[in-house]
């Protein structure tokens, strides 16, 4: 088994399948994506069982140089290896989430998710630098398709916008990837991973990184082009824009800023501090008066998201591992967020908050699961959010108390705002006649959502399926960026010694 | 296995059955399932806890599964049970049981009862994960999943929308004393480094007097990690501040505020301070902090309770007072009476409030006292287990012998008395006006419900009821009359009726706890350091010094019961205009009061209308008016590819357009491998 390129299947299998897609017609364009990506779950879960925690840092390795010095140089450690799970296990809820609501020109949409699973995949497993920039930004190209064409009103704007916000970052990477391996003289991700670059360098190869994974993140102020994308993409696109492609710039940090360029990171903590409270603060006061659901859920994936670059420059264990469990749980969260939105969007057509109400009545099977969803998204103990959100904070206090205080004001808005949606869709009386004829839940819409609510469960009560493949790779980078950790503003001084002591220690002395 | 892991996960697994299955299993096996379990649960934990009464038993912790692990904060599910513990899953499985089987009869309309007991029994699991947590992040999840149920059970009726605003309310303003809890988790962690309960108690006297750095400030460690640890402690038992969500938590079905909102839930952040009780000892800061917090509370709702109409609201501040007193207790270093008055308190406030949805059952829904009058022989069985409730929460007794609040409430004034600092002494006067207060309101309540003429002709509930108009909305209902003039007396042709048996037969029980709990526990809990064996701080010489009070502080809390009773006794029986009388002389103050301090309306103004208004600034003129405009749509106006970009896209090119993109994309990076190799 180990003999077979893993990784490469796992790239290949959804891009072959997306390339049959564009010659076979509607219906079994679906089954193809259903089942290609249904394989590559396979795939993903013995990647899962087979990788070995306290083996070798990167694992299921390949080497295969290309043409004009690119290596197809793939393999993952353990951080990567959660983010593929990740993915694997929304692709084939997202092409459930398609099966009903798309109905033109099904084929191409096919290929394209498809084709964009191939690209995020290849992202998180790929070790050559240029390699990874071209899975990095590729993955743009489907995802911009999906809006573009199977968008919403206002889908040509939000495309755009998204196109345009996320050029910047990466010409900026681009430049900066060109000097790194002038200077480094290799594209191999490993071995830059332990390469020390001048600290002048760092400071600004950090900020050329900085300028791509910010947006992507998104932080405060480069998050305008998250809501209008997700309020104009279908439901499919909004779960793998808010469950993966929002991850990969986290990945980005993780992977690329934290362990290339320590003393360039440690630099900027108090800026990225400094944004992530905003972000947290400003971000959730406007999801507070939103009218619209998916702009609602998109404004709250941009604080949650704070939590995570809250974790990640806490420079310590806690920080680091609640950050990837805040990735993992945000990913499943908000994924099922959209697709609970998507489930009313099919049925009335409006995304209008206003026009719902009661839906307990008429859908107690959705609002069980809606309530579910809500919870874990506002960090209910016992759900994946919890554990992340948690051990984030725990990290950032120990830099920044103040840093901490501002961040944990998150978890009384995200309550305000989220139980205020909950309110407004669920309980109360249906505020349209259309709204209380709703349906509940097909069988097919229970596939999608109670798989990603066992997840949810799963990782809140025993997170350590999760944590322990990347607890060394957590390490690795510990070790790497532990001669520029800032001290923090603890201080703790012990106290005056008892009187008693102070008399031993008065008798010691002569 | 030990049986405390049937007491904690049986009502979980009740509370799955019932709420995942019950459309599929009916209504009655999901109430026999829900309230089943909480009876095996009550009949496990009385051995438990007399094992501990006789001195035979040590702390133990039984391990579940781990939890979070990472670096070295290790958490894990692990059920604790020493003697702290062992009080606490008497009053949770004993309460929680009798509040299951009132249900019976008090939910018996309710078309959606599996769903109901399926959220008891949540709760119920919730708190006891709680009092058996081993570590702070377990307290926690109880913590948040007893929040949870409750939000879920004050909005059961969630077609009023009364109720949603209520369930929203309380957990949102729970959600602001977590975060205090939050940020003394995260403190603890780093300053001890561990969660675990035991490892931090133990070490922490080693932290007296040690210095930290906080926000910027340079502060004593231990104080603040306490007060931050206590601001948690004060959402959840709603002391003054963040009490704002515990009067209107009574949207809730009764059986819900007797159960959640008084016996248990509440009690919680009592528990906590019990618990880390070793903490807050090595902070007098703290410790006066939680005095003076707890007494301010005690009178603060006392006053408020005073002034209102709507039968539950006044039991619902009552709660809010009494616990106040427990914070004090606890305040003062006499942790035994905190939990003495917590233990006593379970039951006489769980029987008053099930009484009161007795009375409510009885009158049609009709909340509002001004439309009772004169039950005392139209529920006789109520009437005396209400009277029996009142005697204990007035703390009715003589030479040592009186009903369950004679004597905790007793041993509190004295603890406080006897603690000697000037905390304690304002705290024992505040406790004293507030048990007057206490009296007034206890026999107001009682006079205005079961004494004087009928008035509940004039209530639109009766009417409704007496007219047989089925539509109106089987739920309770609040002050339904801004009016504060007595209605005229007059039955309307109302005949109010006994409550059935199985609501009659808990409240029975809860009678007797009422009578019985005071005497027969008084010795373990406020003189017993073998009892609690080091699970709370017990302060012997405190509980030495509380005997030795003088004589008119053992007669305080008498003396004061029984000129509250007078006052309510000349106004609502002897000269009922008085009441009037007082209410016009005094409208400011009486205004004051019946607004409940007017904290609501501060509350407003001072953070929910700025936060809107900061959510619609920061969207309108932040996002849209300045990032967009200078970020993405300047940048498109500068550069004037904007428009033909849109332009293309429109026209049909978006598949060359993105090959052209990847094309690019490649090539760029090619040509960079190649100049890079070169």
């Amino acid at each position: 088994m180990t003999n077979l390129p893993l990784l490469t299947l796992l790239v290949a299998i959804p891009l072959v399948a997306g390339g049959l897609c564009l010659f076979v017609n509607a219906s079994a364009a679906r089954w193809i994506a259903l089942i290609a990506t249904l394989i590559d779950l396979a795939l993903g879960s013995y990647l899962w069982a087979a990788f070995d925690p306290n083996g070798a840092q990167w694992q299921f390795v390949e080497h295969l140089p290309l043409a004009a010095g690119i290596n197809w140089d793939l393999g993952i450690d353990g951080i990567a290896l959660v983010l593929i799970m990740l993915s694997v296990f929304l692709m084939p809820i997202c092409i459930g989430a398609s099966w009903r609501s798309i109905d033109k020109r099904v084929p191409e949409y096919m290929a394209a998710f498809l084709l964009m699973e191939a690209l995020m995949l290849g992202v998180f497993a790929a070790q050559d630098l240029f390699l990874f920039y071209v899975f990095f930004e590729g993955g743009l190209i489907p995802m911009y398709l999906i809006i573009g064409i199977w968008g919403g009103a206002e889908r040509i704007k939000a495309s755009y916008k998204f196109f345009l916000y996320t050029l910047f970052g990466s010409v900026l990477m681009l430049i900066a990837m060109i000097y790194m391996v002038l200077q480094a003289k290799t594209t191999s991700i490993p071995v830059l991973m332990a390469h020390d670059f001048p600290v002048d360098a760092q400071k600004w190869l950090w900020l050329a990184f900085f300028a791509s994974f910010a947006v992507k993140m998104p932080m405060w102020p480069v998050h305008t082009w998250l809501p209008d994308a997700h309020v104009q993409a279908p439901t499919a696109g909004s779960v793998i824009l808010a469950g993966v492609l929002l991850k990969m710039g986290g990945y980005g940090f993780i992977r690329f800023s934290l362990p290339m360029f320590p003393e360039g990171s440690a630099m900027f903590v108090p800026f990225v501090f400094v944004l992530s409270g905003i972000a947290v603060v400003y971000t959730s006061l406007v999801a507070l008066v939103q009218t619209d659901m998916k702009k609602l859920i998109a404004y709250s994936s941009v604080a949650h998201m704070a939590f995570v670059t809250f974790g990640l420059f806490a420079f310590n264990r806690q920080g680091i591992e609640g950050a990837m469990m805040v990735m993992l749980g945000h990913g499943l969260v908000s994924g099922a967020l959209f697709l609970c939105v998507g489930v009313v969007y099919d049925r009335l057509h409006t995304r209008e908050i206003a026009k719902y109400g009661g839906l307990s009545n008429n859908m107690p099977g959705y609002a069980l699961l809606f309530m579910v969803f809500t919870m874990a998204s506002v960090g209910l103990p016992g759900t994946s959010n919890f554990v992340g959100e948690f051990l984030s904070l725990v990290g950032t206090y120990k830099v920044s108390s103040w840093a901490a205080v501002v961040a944990t004001t998150g978890i009384i808005l995200g309550a305000a705002y989220m139980l205020l949606l909950y309110w407004r869709i669920a309980f109360g009386e249906a505020r349209t006649k259309e709204a209380a004829l709703m349906t509940d839940l097909s069988a097919r819409e229970w596939w999608l959502l109670a798989p990603i609510a066992a997840g949810v469960f799963w990782m809140g009560i025993y997170p350590e399926s999760f944590i322990r493949p990347f607890r060394n790779d957590v390490g690795r980078i510990l070790e790497r960026v532990e001669r520029a950790t800032p001290a923090g503003d603890m201080n703790l001084t012990p106290g005056k010694p008892q009187p008693q002591a102070e008399q031993h220690a008065a008798e010691a002395a002569h | 296995m030990h049986p405390v892991i049937f007491i904690v996960f049986l009502p979980l697994l009740a509370a799955i059955i019932a709420g995942l299955g019950g459309r599929w299993i009916g209504q009655t096996p999901s109430k026999v399932v829900t309230t089943g379990s909480l009876f095996i649960g009550a009949a496990l934990s009385w051995p438990i806890f007399i094992g501990y009464l006789t001195g035979g038993s040590q702390e133990q912790v039984v391990q579940v599964l781990s939890w979070i692990n990472s670096g070295n904060l290790q958490v894990a599910w692990e059920l604790r049970v020493d003697a702290l513990t062992a009080v606490m899953l008497v009053v949770v499985t004993t309460v929680s049981s009798l509040v299951h089987l009132y249900s019976w009869g008090y939910m018996a309309e309710d078309p959606s009862q599996p769903r109901f007991f399926a959220y008891l029994s949540l709760f119920s699991f919730a708190m006891l994960m709680l009092v058996t947590a081993n570590n702070l992040v377990q307290m926690f999840f109880g913590w948040e999943g007893v929040g949870l149920a409750s939000y879920l059970l004050i909005g059961f009726w969630y077609h009023k929308p009364s109720a949603n605003a209520a369930a929203l309310k309380a957990f949102v303003v729970n959600r602001v004393g977590d975060f205090g809890f939050s940020l003394g988790i995260f403190g603890t962690f780093w300053v001890f480094g561990t969660l675990s309960i035991p490892a931090i108690l133990a070490a922490a006297p080693s932290m007296a007097g040690s210095t930290v750095g906080f926000a910027g400030m340079h502060v004593d460690t231990m104080t603040l990690l306490c007060l931050l640890l206590f601001v948690g402690a004060m959402g959840k038992s709603a002391q003054l501040g963040l009490h704002t969500w515990l009067p209107d938590a009574m949207e809730g079905p009764t059986p819900v505020s007797a159960l959640i909102h008084a016996a248990t839930m509440v009690t919680a952040g009592v528990f906590m301070v019990c618990r880390l009780s070793p903490m807050f000892e090595q902070s007098a800061t703290a410790t006066m902090v939680v005095t003076f917090v707890g007494a301010a509370t005690a009178f603060f709702a006392a006053t408020v309770g005073t002034a209102q109409n709507d039968i539950k609201r006044v039991i619902a501040y009552s709660t809010c007072s009494q616990l106040g007193y427990m914070f004090f207790a606890a305040g003062v270093g006499a942790y035994g009476a905190a939990m003495f008055h917590l233990f006593t308190h379970a039951f006489f406030k769980a029987l008053l409030f099930l009484g009161a949805g007795s009375v409510i059952h009885a009158m049609h829904h009709e909340q509002d006292m001004r439309f009772y009058g004169g039950l005392r022989k139209e529920i006789p069985f109520t009437f005396w287990v209400m009277l029996i409730g009142t005697l204990a929460i007035t703390g009715v007794g003589i030479l040592g012998v009186g009903f369950a609040g004679y004597h905790s409430k007793d041993a509190i004034l004295e603890s406080a008395y006897a603690s000697g600092s000037v905390h304690g002494t304002i705290a024992f006067w505040a406790g004293a006006i507030a048990a007057l207060l206490t009296s007034f309101y206890s026999w107001r309540l009682m006079f205005l419900t079961f004494w004087g003429k009928p008035r509940w002709g004039a209530s639109e509930h009766i009417r409704h009821a007496v007219h047989g108009d089925h539509d109106h909305p089987d739920a309770e209902h609040g002050d339904s009359s801004h009016d504060d003039d007595m209605p005229p007396a007059g039955t309307g042709g109302y005949h109010p009726h006994e409550s059935p048996l199985t609501m009659l037969v808990p409240i029975g029980l809860l009678a007797v706890g009422a009578i019985a709990a005071g005497f027969t526990f008084s010795h373990y809990f406020l003189e017993s350091a073998e009892f609690w064996n080091g699970s709370v701080a017990f302060n012997e010489h405190l509980a030495h010094a509380m005997h030795g009070v003088p004589t008119w502080v053992k007669y305080t809390a008498t003396v004061v019961m029984l000129i509250g009773l007078a006052i309510a006794y000349n106004n609502y029986i002897r000269n009922p205009q008085d009441a009037a009388g007082f209410v016009k002389q005094f409208g400011g103050i009486y205004r004051f009061v019946k607004n409940k301090w007017y904290f609501d309306e501060l509350y407003d103004r001072l953070f929910i209308r700025p936060s809107l208004w900061f959510g619609r600034l920061f969207w309108m003129r932040g996002d849209e008016g300045t990032i967009d405009r200078f970020g993405p749509h300047g940048a498109a106006y500068a550069v004037g590819v904007g428009n033909k970009i849109t332009a293309r896209l429109q026209s049909g090119y978006l598949y060359s357009y993105a090959l052209v993109m990847l094309l690019g994309l490649i090539g760029a990076a090619s040509w960079a491998i190649w100049w890079a190799s070169k």
